[in-house]
């Protein structure tokens, strides 16, 4: 127990690092999923060609790979990252990817006749997706980017692996000072399961508010869909990385 | 949405420019894949008028007005509004497919309320009903939030601006559509079907509204509708339509007392056994 | 640096050892995770709320914490235990378990989706609970799910780079360990990244195919 104790702080200095790299990755990953699911709903052929090239590249690659690939090879052509940089631009890559197909999914999602209302009021196609499509769609993003955010938060751990001191890391040097391995490793997990559940009940919370604001009957409370499997096409596809 | 007809020669008898008729279909014809539903179909429509148009299920009615709202694209023919090619922009002599701008300019003019309402859930009342003048006309926000008032008032719902479309009866979610339509300011309004997802009850709300903008207002109305009593009142004009095509066509009360035609008789009878 | 074709062939044998572990490691952790998954989500069926409700905390607990660490428990406080694993044991051990919590969910999605009237046909022809679960419902719920299930094998496959962190020399470990060897981590890293790509986005395709025609 005393080792918990001596080591708390610097595992709460990890956490910390671990909350900046899942802030990091989720605001990339926001922008790009925007840009993809956007991107391939466009009229224009090569836009939704090159939303599909990146959703199936970066869905097929391994977040630990890319962020090895980032931190390792690249370097040596002259783009060089800080670790914290090359992590947040693996995860963000990665789970854009996945958030692309949840935005797309969620605005094929919208009945026609929502289109046909903004027509017949004479909207141009950017006010129609600005102030009617995209808020609606909205609400059945916030599922599955509530499920996507966790395994961000669980991805962010293979950070350790390339000598990011956040949780993870810190966690493997308190066990090698103090070869309290149970303790130290107890505490690790459980401050992810923490951080997790405060984040599925924010989620919940902000799906709750949505979903009222469009005058749906919330959603029965349900169990985590089955992670990334799930998202986008019905499928999921487990881990981020 | 254009056609997909090519350029066609701008037909050169009247119909062009001829501004007296503010709608005029022209040789429309409108195919689902291998099934014609409007076959060369001809009729226009004077400023001011109301047009109900009758006629048994699948019969095009709503083919009608979707094409006239831009919401279809049709396979022949030309569709005139105010005296300019709806689907079609003039280039020299020749008609060509319409693009996104002149599909915007010509639907300025064009309403419709549609039979489910289609509101928007993620804007409460009043936002409905300002949010297309707003952002679409650059109408100022007061300005459009008073004559939504004013709109709101005039469909009975003065007390509703702040509710969300979830909490209103179907009835007033197609009053709030009505409102929502007049505040862009149509010179055409179509209507189709709109009473017909109601509950009884609150049919005649709805079409006590119709009734009362079809008295103070000069808008031209075209409409379908299952609702004989309320076509006699209201349209200065009945379509009976069957198979994309009109069978017969005249003032209410001579389609209604006394139509000349076996098919309209058969019509009328069934929606009368009907009620 | 420029890319070096020869260097890249020099490799190739050494990343195509690391890719045989990496493939098995994922197929023998796959095996666990359709099994335990079956077996916790027929725990969570149980009438006994104690068991359902610590099954169910158990399962959310391993779904929201990190796959990394869950390896790291696994292979380094265990053997205080007196348990020593392999670090390949370990890691598949971990891959599978981490996954049963998804597939667990699968399942159970796919066991709800049963028509009640087919329970109460087994109630009503008196089959015991074992003959309809495994005569009636399971043979109902099962093929139903096997495309979603499919694409936890490609989750995992991508996953199983992790077991790096615990010292196997799966792919992803042989290529930092050449790279670590002669300084040029631009081939390996590259090929490797190529390497999942290459395998998962088929796979992937091929299983979004299978659960389009087959799933639901
Ligand atoms: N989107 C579509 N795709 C294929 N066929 C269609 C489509 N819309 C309409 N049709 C067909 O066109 C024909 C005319 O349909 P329309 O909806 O105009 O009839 P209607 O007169 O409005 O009938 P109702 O009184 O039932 O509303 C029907 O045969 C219908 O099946
Ligand atoms: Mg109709």
């Amino acid at each position: 127990m005393s080792v918990v104790l001596q080591s708390f702080p610097l595992l709460l200095q990890g956490l910390i690092l671990t909350l900046e790299i899942t802030a990091g990755g989720a605001v990339l990953a926001l922008v790009l999923a925007f840009l993809a699911g956007l991107a391939g709903t466009a009229r224009s052929r090569i836009l939704r060609a090159v939303s599909r090239v990146y959703v199936e590249f970066f869905r097929g690659s391994s977040a630990l790979v890319l962020m090895f690939w980032f931190f390792f090879a690249l370097p040596l052509i002259g783009f060089r990252f800080e670790a914290v940089a090359a992590a947040i631009i693996a995860l963000g890559l990665n789970v854009g990817a996945y958030g692309g197909e949840v935005v797309r999914g969620a605005i094929l999602s919208i009945p026609p006749a929502q289109y046909e209302a903004t027509i017949a009021l004479n909207m141009s196609p950017a006010l129609r997706m600005r102030r009617v499509i995209l808020p609606q769609a909205w609400a059945s993003m916030l599922p599955p980017f509530g499920n996507l955010l966790i395994e961000l938060l669980k991805a962010t751990a293979v950070a350790a692996l390339i000598t990011i001191n956040e949780l993870t890391f810190v966690g493997q040097q308190q066990r090698a000072a103090t070869g309290e391995s149970l303790p130290i490793y107890t505490t690790v997990l459980f401050m992810y399961f923490v951080v997790a559940q405060v984040l599925i009940f924010g989620m919940r919370r902000l799906e709750l508010r949505t979903a009222r604001s469009l005058g749906r009957a919330p959603a029965a409370r349900r169990g985590r869909r089955p992670a990334l499997a799930g998202v986008g096409d019905g499928g999921g596809s487990g881990g981020v990385g | 949405m254009a056609t997909e007809t090519g350029p066609v020669a701008a037909p050169g008898k009247g119909g062009d420019g001829d501004a007296s008729k503010i709608i005029r279909f022209e040789k429309v014809v409108k195919r689902f894949g291998d099934n014609v539903v409007l076959r060369e179909l001809d009729f226009d429509v004077s400023p001011g008028e109301r047009v109900a148009l009758i006629g048994p299920s699948g019969s095009g009615k709503t083919t009608i007005l979707r094409l006239l709202m831009t919401l279809e694209k049709l396979n022949g023919g030309v569709i005139w509004v105010s005296g300019d090619p709806l689907s079609h922009m003039r280039k020299g002599d020749q008609l060509v497919t319409a693009d996104e701008k002149h599909l915007r300019q010509v639907r300025q003019t064009i309403g419709m309320v549609f039979q489910q309402f289609n509101l928007f859930p993620n804007m409460n009342v009043l936002r409905n009903v300002t949010e297309a003048p707003i952002h679409v006309k650059g109408v100022a926000r007061d300005e459009a939030e008073t004559k939504a008032r004013d709109l709101l008032n005039l469909v009975d719902l003065g007390d509703k601006y702040d509710a969300h479309p979830s909490q209103l009866s179907g009835g007033q979610q197609q009053r709030v559509a009505i409102a929502r339509a007049l505040a862009m300011e149509p010179k055409i309004l179509l209507l189709d079907e709109v009473t017909s997802a109601l509950d009884p009850e609150l049919v005649a709300g709805v079409l006590d509204v119709l009734r009362e903008i079809a008295n103070t207002t000069d808008i031209t109305m075209l409409f379908v509708t299952h609702e004989m009593r309320f076509a006699r009142d209201v349209s200065h004009r009945v379509l009976m339509f069957d198979q994309g095509q009109i069978v017969e066509s005249g003032p209410p009360d001579q389609i209604f007392s006394n139509p000349q035609e076996q098919r309209t008789r058969d019509f009328l009878h069934a929606i009368i056994e009907e009620r | 640096m420029q890319w070096d074709w020869n260097y890249a062939a020099d490799i190739m044998p050494r990343l195509l050892d690391g890719l045989v572990v990496t493939v098995s490691a994922t197929l023998v952790g796959y095996l666990i995770a359709v099994v335990l998954g079956l077996a916790i989500a027929l725990l969570r069926r149980s009438d006994n709320r104690a068991v359902s409700g610590t099954v169910r905390w158990i399962m959310e607990f391993i779904r929201s914490t990190p796959l990394l660490v869950q390896l790291f428990f696994i292979f380094f406080v265990l053997p205080s235990f007196g348990v020593v694993l392999s670090a390949f044991t370990a890691g598949v051990i971990g891959l599978g378990l981490h996954y049963a919590a998804y597939t667990s969910e699968v399942y159970r999605a796919g066991i709800e989706a049963v028509p009640k009237g087919q329970w109460e046909a087994a109630t009503a022809l008196s089959l015991s609970p074992g003959r309809t679960w495994f005569g009636v419902v399971l043979p109902q719920a099962v093929p139903k799910v096997i495309p979603a299930l499919g694409n936890y094998l490609i989750a995992m496959f991508k996953d199983s780079p992790m077991l790096f962190g615990i010292t196997v020399v799966e792919m992803l470990g042989a290529a930092y360990q050449i790279g670590a060897e002669t300084f040029r981590y631009l081939e390996p890293m590259t090929i490797v990244g190529v390497l999942f790509v290459v395998v998962s986005i088929p796979a992937s395709i091929l299983f979004r195919y299978l659960e389009r025609r087959y799933g639901h």
